[in-house]
C-alpha cells in the first residue's frame, strides 16, 4: 500500500485562484481543471494507483514552463512532470493537491545536425519520434525503450531509460549532450551544449534519472548515430536456465559483445510465441535472443561463431534469421512482451531488478520458488547481458489479496536482487513503488544525503515530492487503490 | 592513508578544525586547475588494490588509489581494456615518477581518443564509495551495469576533482579488448577538410573509435608517423581482425582516400597512445596548455582563432576536442576563453604557473542560477568547505 502526503491544506483551499492564477499564464487550452478532463492523468503505466490532480498545465514554450513553475513556486503547489505517462513505476502519478506539468505539447524537433551527430529535440518528442526524424538519413538514436513509440524524451531523461540494445549503446545517459531544463523557481539553465564533456559537476548526469525531482527538462540535445550496415538476430533455445546462464557467460568471455542479447523463460516463451507466431521454441526452458550487426559477412562471421560456442551447451535449437522478415519477427515477440503477457493476465507487475549475470540461475530458481508459494505465475525476460531482470508477476486486479500478493511477492524479489549483489532499479525507476524499498539498498544517511541534493535544487521539495524517497512526513497518508 | 576510516577521522578533524585538506591520489594532476591551499594533504594512494574483478560480468571494482597500470594490466591479461581509454597526461603536468591512480583519473573525469564513440570515465562508473564533507561514506550504484536505484552520484563524484568527496572505491564497466586496430591516415589535408572527413568517417557505419587531426609540427613529435611530411588526420578502427580490414578498406573508398596510408594493428596502438597522452602537443616547458571542447565542426576555428595568440595545438574526438598550447599569460588565457565561447564550446586549464591558474578562470563560470545550486550542491557534501577549496571555482 502506498502512501502519500497529504494534501496542504492552503492549497486545497485556493484551488479555484491557483486554476485561474495558471489559466492567465498559458495559451487558451493549456490549463485543464474539470474533473471529467483531469482523469486520464490520473494514473502512469503503475496503473493500480490512480489519483486525480488539482489540475494540469500544458505549456508550448520553455518559458511558459518557466511561469508556471515561478507561480507554483510562489503559491507553495505541488508540481508533478509529465511526460506520456508510461512509467511502469508510479512516476508520473499525481498528489491531489498538485499540478501536472504535462509535456506533450513541446514536441518539436528543432535541429539536427549530422556533421556533429547531434540533434535538439523539444521534451515532448517520442523517442521513435527523434529517430524517425532522421532515419531517412541513415541516423538512429540509440536507447529503444519496448515502449519508444509512446514514451517521451523527457521521460526518458527523467528515468534514465534503457533498451533491448543497450548493451552496446547505453543507456539515455550515455547518449546525451545538453539539455534546457527550467527549475522551480522560474529559472531557465541551459546544460553542456553540443560539445562532449562540459566543465564543472556534471550536471547532465545528475539530472538524467533524477525522476522529475530536480527541475523540468524542456529541451535536449542527443547524439545521433549512423545505423549499422545490417543486423540480425538468431534464437538459441536450452534446456535448463542455468545452460542457458552458461551460454550467455560464453558468449561475453568470448570478446563478442552482441548488440543485444535477450533471455526468456518458459512462460515468457508462450506468452510470447502465442503472440507474435514468431516460431520461438515451445519446449524449451530458457531461450537467448542473440543480435550482431554489421556487412552481411561480418553478420555470418559472428553468427557462425556465436553458434558454435552455443552448441557447447546442447542447445535444443539454433536459428540463425535468414531475412529482416524473421528478424523482425524475432523481435516482434520479445518487445511485445509486455502486451502478450497481458493477454495471459490482464493484470500483471513488470518488475525490474538488476543482478550479477553469474547470479541468474539462482535468482530464478528463487523466484520460482517464491511464484509457488504466493501462488502466482511470473514470466521472466532479461537483458542477458547486463543483468537487468524484467520478472512479469501475474495477478486478478478484482482480487484485492491477489494484488498485495503480487506487490509482495514483487518486493521479495527486488530484495533477492539486492541480497545477490545488484540493485532495486535497472531503468523503470524508484518513482512510487520502490520508494519504501530504498532502506533496503541504502543506508538512512546515504538517502539523507540524496535528500540534501534534491533541496539544493528544490529547496521547498515542490518537484515531484513522495516519489523516490520513503516519506519523512507522519502525517502521510494512504492513497486509495484502483480497482 | 591506507584506510577508508582513517580518512573519516581525517576528515572529522579537519571539520573540526575548519582546516582545508588537499585532496590526492599520487598527485601527478595537481597542475591541473586553480591551486588548492591547504594545510594538510589527504592521499587515498595507501588505499590500493583490486577488490572485484568478473571478467565475464564487464565489472571490475577496487580501490581509488590503486595505480592504473595495475588495473591496466589484470585486464590485459583478461583480454579486456577500460573502454573510456584515460590518457596518462605525467608528462605534460611534469612527472611525479608514480603512476596516476583510478582515483585521479576518476576525479577528473579525464578520457582519451576513444571517448568519441564509447563514452567518457563517467559514463562507465557504475559504483562509487565516497568519504564526503560530513565525513560520511556514502555509496552510490553498485557492481552491476544497469542501475537507476536513486540519483546517481556516480556521475556527480566523477570529475568533481575531489571537491565533494574523496572517492575511494570505484566500479567501472569494462569490455573486451579488440581482437585487432587499424588506422587510417589522409596525409596533408588542412583542418576544416580534415574534420569534414572525419565527420564522414564518424558518421559511416564503420564504428569509427578514434579521429584525430595533426597539424605538421604535431605530426613531427609522434614517431609512428615518421615518414609523413604535412599534417596528418588519422581514422581508428578497432574490431575483429577481418573487420578492421574490411572497414578500413570501405572507409578509404568512401573519403576517396587515394594516397591514404594504412597503420597495422602494432604502430596503431603506439600512435593512438601518444594522441591519448597529448604527445603530438608542442608545449614548451613554460607554455600553458588547454583542453578546449566544442562541437566537431567548430574545432578548426577555434585553431584559427587562437593561432595570433600564438597558441598552436591538435584536434581529437572528431574535431571536438583541441589540445592547445602556448604563452601562459592572462592574454593568451583570454584569447582562448574567447574562442572557446565564441564556438558555444567550455575550455579548461590542464597546466599553467600557479600564478596564472590561480588568477584565471581555469574552467567557465557557471550562469548565476546555475552557480547557486552548485553552492547549494557543495554545501550539502561538503558544508564546512575543506575539501579541495578553490579548485574548480574562487570561492568554491
Ligand atoms: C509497455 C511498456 C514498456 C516499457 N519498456 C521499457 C523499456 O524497455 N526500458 C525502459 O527503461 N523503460 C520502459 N518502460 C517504462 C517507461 O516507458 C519509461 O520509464 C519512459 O522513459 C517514461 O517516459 P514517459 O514519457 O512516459 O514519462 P512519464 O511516465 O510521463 O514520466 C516518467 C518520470 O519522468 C518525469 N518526467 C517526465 N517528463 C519530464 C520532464 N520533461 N521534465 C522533468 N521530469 C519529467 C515524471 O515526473 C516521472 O517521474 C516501459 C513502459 C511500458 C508501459
Amino acid at each position: 500500500m502506498i502512501r502519500q502526503p497529504d494534501p496542504k491544506p492552503d492549497v486545497m483551499a485556493r484551488r479555484d485562484s491557483i486554476v485561474a492564477g495558471l489559466r492567465a499564464l498559458l495559451p487558451e487550452t493549456g490549463l485543464i481543471a474539470e474533473p471529467l478532463r483531469l482523469k486520464p492523468y490520473e494514473t502512469d503505466g503503475l496503473s493500480a494507483y490512480r489519483q486525480v490532480p488539482l489540475a494540469v498545465a500544458l505549456p508550448e514554450t520553455t518559458e511558459q514552463v518557466a511561469a508556471v513553475l515561478r507561480f507554483c513556486h510562489q503559491n507553495g503547489v505541488r508540481v508533478v512532470p509529465r511526460g506520456a505517462g508510461t512509467s511502469l513505476s508510479g512516476g508520473a502519478l499525481p498528489m491531489e493537491d498538485a499540478v501536472v506539468v504535462g509535456m506533450m505539447r513541446m514536441n518539436q524537433v528543432l535541429d539536427i545536425n549530422y556533421p556533429d551527430r547531434c540533434a535538439v529535440v523539444q521534451a515532448g518528442v517520442t523517442n521513435i519520434g527523434i529517430t524517425n526524424a532522421v532515419s531517412a538519413d541513415g541516423f538512429f538514436y540509440a536507447p529503444d525503450p519496448s515502449s519508444q513509440l509512446a514514451c517521451m524524451i523527457g521521460g526518458n531523461v527523467n528515468m534514465n531509460s534503457g533498451g533491448a540494445h543497450c548493451l552496446k549503446y547505453g543507456v539515455t545517459a550515455n547518449n546525451l549532450l545538453g539539455l534546457k531544463i527550467v527549475t522551480i523557481d522560474g529559472e531557465i539553465i541551459d546544460i553542456g551544449g553540443a560539445h562532449l564533456d562540459a566543465a564543472g559537476y556534471d550536471w547532465l548526469g545528475l539530472l538524467t534519472g533524477s525522476e522529475g525531482m530536480l527541475a523540468i527538462v524542456t529541451e535536449i540535445t542527443v547524439r545521433i548515430l549512423r545505423s549499422p550496415e545490417g543486423a540480425r538476430a538468431m534464437l538459441a533455445a536450452f534446456s535448463s536456465n542455468e545452460i542457458a546462464g552458461g551460454a550467455v557467460d560464453a558468449i561475453i568471455s568470448s570478446g563478442i559483445i552482441p548488440v543485444a542479447l535477450e533471455f526468456m523463460d518458459r512462460p515468457a516463451i508462450h506468452a510470447c510465441e502465442a503472440f507474435a507466431h514468431a516460431g520461438y521454441p515451445l519446449d524449451a526452458e530458457a531461450m537467448l535472443i542473440i543480435e550482431v550487426e554489421g556487412s552481411v559477412e561480418e553478420q555470418d562471421r559472428l553468427l557462425a561463431q556465436l553458434s558454435e560456442i552455443c552448441q557447447k551447451f546442447d542447445p535444443i535449437s539454433l536459428k540463425i534469421s535468414q531475412s529482416p522478415e524473421e528478424s523482425a519477427a524475432i523481435w516482434k515477440g520479445r518487445k511485445g512482451a509486455f502486451g502478450a503477457v497481458g493477454r495471459i493476465s490482464p493484470d500483471y507487475l513488470c518488475m525490474d531488478g538488476t543482478i550479477p549475470t553469474s547470479q541468474l540461475p539462482l535468482v530464478l530458481r528463487r523466484i520460482q520458488e517464491m511464484s509457488d508459494s504466493y501462488g502466482l505465475k511470473v514470466a521472466n525476460i532479461f537483458h542477458a547481458g547486463d543483468g537487468n531482470l524484467h520478472p512479469l508477476i501475474m495477478f486478478d486486479a478484482n482480487n484485492e489479496a491477489s494484488f498485495h500478493a503480487a506487490e509482495d511477492f514483487g518486493a521479495d524479489i527486488l530484495k533477492l536482487c539486492v541480497e545477490v549483489g545488484g540493485c532495486l532499479t535497472g531503468e523503470h525507476g524508484v518513482g512510487i513503488e520502490k520508494r519504501d524499498l530504498m532502506p533496503v539498498q541504502f543506508h538512512a544517511h546515504e538517502l539523507q544525503q540524496q535528500r540534501a541534493l534534491k533541496s539544493a535544487f528544490d529547496p521547498d521539495w515542490l518537484l515531484n515530492p513522495s516519489k523516490v524517497f520513503p516519506l519523512l512526513e507522519p502525517e502521510a497518508v494512504e492513497l486509495p487503490q484502483a480497482a | 592513508m591506507t584506510t577508508e576510516d582513517s580518512i573519516v577521522a581525517l576528515v572529522q578533524d579537519a571539520i573540526r578544525t575548519r582546516e582545508p585538506l588537499l585532496v590526492q591520489g599520487n598527485g601527478t594532476k595537481a597542475g591541473m586547475l586553480r591551486p588548492v591551499q591547504a594545510a594538510r594533504t589527504v592521499s587515498t594512494s595507501g588505499l590500493s588494490g583490486i577488490n572485484l574483478y568478473a571478467p565475464k560480468e564487464l565489472i571490475i571494482s577496487a580501490a581509488s588509489g590503486t595505480p592504473l597500470p595495475v588495473i591496466e594490466n589484470a585486464m590485459a591479461e583478461a583480454g579486456q581494456h577500460l573502454i573510456a581509454e584515460p590518457p596518462d597526461l605525467s608528462d605534460l603536468l611534469g612527472a611525479s615518477g608514480k603512476p596516476q591512480t583510478l582515483g585521479g583519473v576518476t576525479a577528473t573525469n579525464l578520457s582519451g581518443p576513444r571517448r568519441v564513440a564509447w563514452g567518457a570515465m563517467r559514463d562507465h562508473v557504475m559504483g562509487i564509495r565516497a568519504v564526503t564533507g560530513r565525513a560520511e561514506v556514502i555509496r552510490s550504484g553498485g557492481r552491476v551495469l544497469k542501475n537507476v536505484t536513486g540519483l546517481d552520484l556516480c556521475k556527480l563524484f566523477t570529475g568533481s576533482h575531489g571537491t565533494l568527496g574523496i572517492i575511494t572505491e570505484i566500479t567501472l564497466k569494462v569490455l573486451p579488448a579488440p581482437e585487432a586496430t587499424g588506422t587510417l591516415i589522409l596525409p596533408g589535408l588542412d583542418a576544416v577538410v580534415a574534420v569534414q572527413a572525419l565527420s564522414a568517417a564518424l558518421g559511416s557505419p564503420f564504428g569509427v573509435s578514434g579521429a584525430a587531426w595533426l597539424p605538421p609540427e604535431a605530426v613531427a613529435r609522434v614517431p609512428g608517423l615518421a615518414g609523413i611530411n604535412g599534417s596528418a588526420t588519422l581514422i581508428r578502427i578497432e574490431e575483429f581482425a577481418p573487420s578492421v580490414v574490411y572497414r578500413i578498406g570501405r572507409l578509404k573508398d568512401q573519403l576517396a582516400a587515394s594516397n591514404a596510408i594504412t597503420l597495422d594493428t602494432p604502430a596503431s596502438l603506439a600512435v593512438w597512445k601518444d594522441i591519448r597522452d597529448a604527445r603530438p602537443l608542442a608545449a614548451a616547458p613554460e607554455d600553458a596548455v588547454w583542453r578546449v571542447s566544442t562541437r566537431p565542426s567548430s574545432g578548426p576555428g577555434v585553431l584559427e582563432a587562437v593561432r595570433s595568440a600564438g597558441v598552436a595545438g591538435f584536434l581529437d574526438w572528431g574535431g571536438g576536442l583541441a589540445w592547445l598550447a602556448g604563452p601562459a599569460d592572462t592574454a593568451t588565457h583570454a584569447a582562448v576563453e574567447a574562442a572557446a565561447r565564441a564556438a558555444g564550446g567550455v575550455w579548461m586549464l590542464v597546466r599553467a604557473p600557479d600564478t596564472l591558474r590561480a588568477t584565471v578562470r581555469v574552467v567557465p563560470d557557471e550562469a548565476a542560477p546555475l552557480a547557486r545550486i552548485t553552492r547549494g550542491v557543495k554545501a550539502a557534501m561538503d558544508p564546512a568547505g575543506i575539501l579541495n577549496p578553490g579548485r574548480l571555482y574562487a570561492g568554491l
